[in-house]
């Protein structure tokens, strides 16, 4: 955990002050709603179908208990009891009203929590491998390289009103589970020959209607230039990005047009002149930031213990539910367990506040008070001890988040679509509730083996479909709902886009038609272990193709 | 609107000349950017104050060599959404060490003051007469400040150890901060 210091807290306290200064300004018809439109974004504050909603930050998805429970909190006194984890490592509450706004904000900030960076044409919440810390093989914990980037870029005077949102991810293994390559900017830390630390780093991949996957214009930076490189991107981007259309005014446009080699060339210029000025980390400010960084005084364990084999041989399903939500952790003894918020029939990411305050009281007694936050909109219990697994699982059970569908079928990433998002064309959360129903059957998840469905009721691409193994794209056709099929898509170090298979295909047969790719794979993969994504990769596209389009 | 500059509302004193009309010896001048290059050398002997009004989408190392000649430079915010200039202005404060007015024009609402001051305006030409009152207030609530930049506030980071980084003691000694 990061630990918040008195100046953090001012600067939220006063952030929170301005807000309720704008919403009665807002409420008194002083300003307009063109007028307060930024700077409620600026705030994490949109206007819905139904409501305004409010989107609170999870800096790299790290959350304490006490921050979870404030969270639990306001799904119950300000929203309807529940809350929405996003593909961004944030929260969503879909029902607030205006004038609550800046109690809620008040609320949150009791927790050190806000709404900054989480819209607006900003520098947006700096994400990162949800396992951060505790993943075994990392190089270092990559939140602390976050954390100067999000204290660099909160409240940025220069990049507040930049052409568009603007995302930067961060990873630290060499798996990535952040999906650094469709990022504005992706940093993936690793070594130079010489044995320092630094970042491989990829610009100019994103998803959205022109889906591009990032180009890596540095090998390796020094960790010392990390933000004075960022800042010079930045700069290069707010002052050539495109304004003159927002569908072309994200970053990933302005690479693609200046080209990867002539980008980087503006941005080495710029850097140049800042590099050696005040954004130098020496390593005492990084020092100072990483030792706000608390970390669980872990016992001396032993890996596999009895009572973890003695509880699997007496319970099949926990046995299954260890296979499948139970990570190896970096100590001994311990392990990094993830919540599947992807029940039956439900909606991907939601929480109830019952459940948050439940997961807050079992992240206090069994994994040092530590909560995560992952992309895939499950939760992490990070540091919980072998021993304790049994009873852990008795008790996530009985909250509903232990559903041992991690990675699978079930596993759905999907936007909220058009039950809560005016932008939607397509309603997102029921096909992936009539899926999670299709694929009930855990057996038949467990047998499918790894399988990403991602879910996106327009093409801004919000539930990441590009890069789903199988992706969906909702579509408008004569006032219908149609969904675009891809399949092959990855966002991990291998990232690639998915290729269509056809037409879109209707709403109502949409699931049929995830079922068939799913009956498809099953008769052509080589062998039991060979996952979809490789099936796609040796096959192609064609025999899905087929598959599909055969009897429709 | 009203021109506000350290805090206090002013009468603005200098006369916008339009591209092709005289510029006038004795009183100071705001010529457009494509006047003020094709006038460079005259203007550079006049008396009288000469400011230039730069748009937002032309570099400003066009500018760099000619800083020496202009007490004003005036840059645009067409819209308060369009954060170009903010960037211009630190390349001009920060970079380039002008010292002259810097001049935020066009759109500029108060929710955009603290932006500004910190990338380096140090005058606003206000566009809503109720925002000029609140002015002081805006800059006022602000007190913690991640970033360093070349308005000499203390970041935090810095501000942490109890010590002026850079950025802090090269504004402080009135010198460029790079």
């Amino acid at each position: 955990m990061y630990i918040y210091d008195e100046l953090d807290r001012t600067l939220v306290a006063e952030r929170v002050s301005e807000f309720r200064g704008q919403v009665a300004r807002r409420l008194s018809g002083e300003l307009t709603e063109e007028e307060f439109k930024p700077l409620r974004l600026m705030n994490g504050v949109y206007l819905q179908l139904h409501a305004y909603m409010l989107r609170i930050a999870i800096p790299y998805g790290t959350l304490s208990s006490a921050q979870l429970r404030m969270l639990a909190h306001v799904a119950r006194s300000y929203d309807r009891g529940y809350g929405h984890f996003t593909t961004r490592q944030n929260i969503q509450f879909h029902w607030i009203k205006l004038k609550d706004l800046p109690d809620v904000m008040a609320d949150l900030a009791r927790a050190g929590l806000h709404g900054m960076q989480t819209s607006g044409n900003c520098v947006r919440n700096i994400t990162t491998d949800q396992w951060a810390g505790v993943a075994p093989g990392e190089i270092e914990d990559p939140r602390i390289s976050s954390e100067i980037l999000r204290q660099h870029s909160t409240q940025h005077p220069e990049f507040s009103f930049l052409p568009r949102k603007f995302k930067i991810a961060l990873t630290a293994s060499a798996h990535d589970r952040a999906a650094v390559r469709v990022h504005d900017i992706g940093l993936h830390m690793h070594r130079n020959g010489a044995g320092e630390v630094g970042f491989e780093v990829i610009v100019g991949g994103g998803l959205g209607r022109t889906p591009f996957i990032g180009k890596t214009i540095k090998h390796f930076l020094p960790k010392r230039d990390l933000l004075s490189y960022v800042e010079a991107i930045l700069r290069v981007y707010n002052q050539f990005g495109r304004r003159d259309n927002i569908y072309k005014a994200r970053m990933k446009i302005l690479v693609h047009e200046l080209g990867a080699e002539a980008f980087a060339k503006e941005v080495e210029a710029e850097w140049q002149s800042i590099k050696d000025g005040a954004l130098a980390l020496d390593s005492a400010l990084i020092a100072e930031i990483a030792a706000r960084f608390r970390y669980p005084d872990y016992e001396q364990l032993e890996d596999s213990p009895q009572q973890l084999a003695q509880a699997r041989a007496a319970d099949a399903r926990f046995s299954q539910w260890v296979d499948n939500s139970v990570a190896n952790h970096k100590v001994p003894g311990y392990a990094i367990v993830t919540l599947s918020l992807k029940p039956e029939g439900g909606t991907p990411g939601d929480a109830t506040a019952e459940q948050m305050d439940a997961i807050a009281d079992l992240a206090d007694r069994y994994s040092f008070g530590e909560i995560r936050v992952g992309h895939e909109q499950n939760l992490v219990l990070p540091h919980v001890a072998q021993r304790d697994l049994a009873a852990l699982w008795r008790a996530l059970d009985a909250v509903g988040v232990a559903t041992p569908n991690v990675g699978l079928v079930s596993d759905i990433i999907s936007c909220p679509g058009l039950d809560y998002c005016s932008l939607a064309n397509t309603r997102s959360i029921p096909v992936a509730q009539e899926l999670t129903r299709r694929f009930r059957d855990l057996d038949l998840a467990h047998e499918l083996g790894r399988l990403h469905i991602n879910i996106s009721g327009c093409i801004n691409a919000c539930g990441h479909h590009h890069v789903g193994h199988i992706g969906l794209l909702g579509v408008e056709k004569n006032g219908e709902e149609f969904f675009q099929v891809t399949i092959g898509g990855r966002a991990d170090e291998q990232a690639r886009l998915g290729a269509l298979i056809g037409p879109a295909v209707p709403y109502a047969e949409v699931a049929d038609v995830v079922e068939d790719i799913v009956a498809a794979y099953l008769e052509l993969r080589a062998r039991p272990d060979e996952i979809f994504l490789e099936t796609v990769e040796r096959v192609g596209v064609e025999p899905f193709k087929e598959r599909v389009y055969a009897a429709r | 609107m009203r021109l506000v500059k350290s805090g206090h509302v002013i009468d603005d004193r200098y006369v916008r000349v339009l591209d092709d009309a005289p510029i006038p010896d004795d009183v100071p001048v705001l010529v457009p950017a494509a006047r003020f290059l094709a006038d460079v050398a005259d203007i550079a002997r006049r008396e009288a104050p000469t400011g230039v009004l730069w748009p937002n989408n032309r570099k400003v190392a066009e500018l760099a060599p000619h800083l020496d000649a202009l007490a004003l430079v005036a840059l645009v915010f067409p819209s308060f959404r369009d954060g170009r200039a903010y960037s211009q202005a630190r390349l001009l404060r920060e970079n380039y060490g002008f010292r002259g007015e810097l001049r935020a024009t066009g759109d500029v609402l108060r929710d955009q003051f603290i932006f500004l001051v910190r990338a380096g305006f140090d005058a606003f030409e206000v566009k809503k007469d109720a925002d000029v009152a609140a002015f002081a207030g805006e800059i006022a609530r602000h007190t913690v400040f991640y970033q360093p930049t070349g308005d000499g506030r203390l970041a935090a980071a810095r501000a942490r150890h109890g010590r002026p980084g850079p950025a802090e003691a090269a504004v402080a000694k009135g010198e460029p901060v790079r």
